[in-house]
């Protein structure tokens, strides 16, 4: 696709200000660490306290990396959603995916109490809820992967995602309609979302999938450019839509799934960030949009992230809150302005 | 003897085209036997419902024929791979860009996807194609805008520079002239009419301009209620195949004028 600009400065510009907020986001937390430590911890020189590097190297820096990794994925389903469905208000989660993460946790935190004593606190160790989520929307990826086959209309694909989701979801209100408050206040706690907490093992496996999806949106982008006229002309041009529409919701589900794994269900940052690039690249070349929104989904979720250590304080707030509370007035103001939705 | 063998583009045989549901087939049109050649304006009339979207649907590939043949180009149109499609057969539907973002130049740029490699990179031939279509459209001016940014004539010039673009032998359009006022009618037409001559592409058309149609066209495919004809449109005329288009009692066609006049 030709486009009108190339978009050199403002790609610099938002590499610049992603680095800026890395840094600022590893200074910042509980423990104020200078910046000129910082430096120091990645120059290999070591930090002046032991606690700082053990700090920055185990826990801020793969928290970092998280964040990182989590905007940028979400944002990119996001865009890939939007386009697909061409529909303005499509996120990483229309296909139900954050609601089966959610089943599973639910049906994890409730089944631990069937087993109870020691079986129940391995049950309910931080990998067991990784595994849960990712379970649970592994199988709605599969409901949702098994109807794309069998449906050529991608609106019904839509309808039915969220469908899956409503089902999902009622099955979770029912589950915690009989459990206790401690179990409601675990599962509660996991929805908020949590960055912080990351073992390196986990940071690795997180970095796989977001590669995999990564390569498979790049992979799409010529495919997503031709759907923007509607999926009869992208035919007329070549396309196999079944194909294509399989590989974009393929993408979304281990970029959106693996995320929501590791780091829960975290809203805004997908439906906002696309169309945040959107009002600064004015194109519609996936070429331009998938780094763009990569970049930008990186950054927004850093700056949450910062913001919800509450600086110079000992409290984190749920990053779930955060994403919605900085980015939902952000959105507004633009539209207000701009009055305009486009995708 | 035949030195100069006409190039026939588009040829269809006793072709029936409607939609089968379950086994049962029901039949909108029958019979439809055209040829077209290599440089032809070529006109498809008749009244609403009788079956031209659909005619115009199983002719570029999207839905399966009935009974009959299509050849494209001396093949059979099941023969092409979509692929192969894209390269002999472009089109221009009713429907708009689902995307109002895109820009006039990144829309008709994505005319070139058959030819651009896998991340759709532009080539110099692709860039030549683009600014061909541009200037035989008179869509320069308009490259930076955006789609939501244009009215109903520039948007349908945008379309047709798309499909130009994708520079396929056979261009097939749904309707160009809906919802144009009288002049961007005869400008459409007139640039379809000039696109045909001056790059020899055949170019296929239904409308509801039967008069406009009548002056410019080289070949028209009428269809009525029970029969579809195609021939020259002076021919048609003199073989009253107009007359049978619309009930008599509401319109009445004239010969000599080859327009329609209401009955009062």
């Amino acid at each position: 696709m030709q486009t009108v600009q190339t978009y050199k400065l403002q790609f610099f510009l938002l590499f610049l200000v992603l680095i800026v907020a890395f840094f600022v986001n590893l200074s910042m937390g509980s423990v104020s660490i200078p910046m000129k430590e910082i430096i120091s911890v990645f120059t290999g020189n070591g930090a002046s306290k032991e606690t700082w590097h053990y700090i920055l190297i185990d826990y801020r820096l793969p928290k970092a990396i998280t964040a990182m990794l989590a905007g940028g994925g979400l944002a990119i389903s996001g865009l890939l959603m939007q386009t697909l469905f061409r529909n303005p208000l499509a996120g990483p989660f229309v296909l139900g995916l954050s609601s089966g993460a959610s089943l599973g946790v639910a049906i994890l935190i409730l089944g631990a109490s069937a087993f109870g004593g020691f079986f129940g606190t391995i049950l309910l160790s931080q990998w067991s809820l990784v595994i849960a989520s990712a379970l649970g929307s592994f199988l709605v990826l599969l409901a949702v992967l098994a109807v794309t086959f069998r449906i050529k209309d991608t609106m019904a694909i839509l309808i039915i995602g969220l469908m899956f989701g409503s089902i999902t979801t009622a099955v979770v209100s029912v589950l915690s309609y009989f459990s206790n408050a401690e179990q409601l206040q675990q599962y509660i706690f996991w929805s908020f979302g949590s960055l912080g907490n990351q073992s390196w093992q986990g940071v690795l496996i997180l970095i796989i999938c977001f590669m995999i999806g990564l390569a498979l949106s790049v992979i799409s982008s010529k495919s997503l450019n031709a759907l923007l006229l509607g999926e009869n002309y992208a035919k007329s041009m070549g396309l196999h839509i079944k194909r294509t529409t399989f590989i974009i919701i393929l993408a979304t589900s281990i970029l959106a799934g693996s995320i929501t794994a590791f780091v829960g269900p975290i809203a805004f940052i997908g439906l906002a960030v696309p169309h945040l690039v959107r009002q600064v690249y004015k194109t519609a070349n996936h070429i331009i949009l998938l780094p763009a929104v990569l970049l930008c989904g990186s950054l927004l979720m850093l700056i949450c992230d910062t913001v919800a250590q509450l600086p110079f304080s000992e409290y984190t707030l749920p990053i779930n809150a955060i994403t919605s509370l900085i980015g939902a007035p952000v959105v507004i103001w633009l539209l207000v302005r701009k009055r305009k939705l486009f995708f | 003897m035949a030195s100069e063998e006409k190039h026939i583009i588009l040829q269809t045989h006793n072709l029936s085209v409607g939609y089968s549901k379950k086994g049962s087939d029901s039949i909108i049109a029958e019979k439809i036997n055209l040829s077209i050649e290599k440089g032809e304006l070529v006109g498809l009339v008749g009244a609403n419902g009788i079956g031209k979207s659909t005619l115009l649907r199983t002719l570029t590939g999207m839905q399966n024929p009935l009974k009959g043949s299509i050849f494209l180009n001396g093949i059979d149109l099941n023969d092409y791979s979509s692929f192969q499609l894209a390269m002999q057969l472009s089109v221009v539907l009713t429907e708009a860009p689902a995307s109002k973002n895109l820009s006039v130049l990144e829309l008709i740029s994505l005319g070139r996807q058959p030819y651009t490699n896998w991340i759709g990179a532009l080539s110099k031939a692709d860039k030549e194609a683009i600014n061909f279509a541009l200037e035989a459209t008179e869509t320069i001016d308009l490259a930076r805008r955006k789609c939501f940014e244009l009215s109903d004539g520039q948007m349908q010039r945008v379309a047709i520079a798309r499909a130009l673009a994708q520079d396929t032998p056979l261009i097939i359009l749904d309707e160009p002239t809906t919802h144009l006022d009288l002049y961007h009618r005869a400008y459409v037409l007139k640039l379809l009419k000039n696109l045909a001559k001056k790059t020899g592409k055949t170019i296929f058309f239904s409308t509801h301009e039967i008069d406009l149609a009548i002056q410019l066209t080289d070949k028209m495919l009428v269809m009525a209620k029970n029969e579809t004809y195609f021939d020259d449109p002076c021919k048609l005329i003199e073989n009253g195949r107009f007359d049978a288009l619309f009930p008599k009692e509401t319109i009445d066609f004239d010969s000599k004028t080859g327009r329609f006049t209401i009955r009062k």
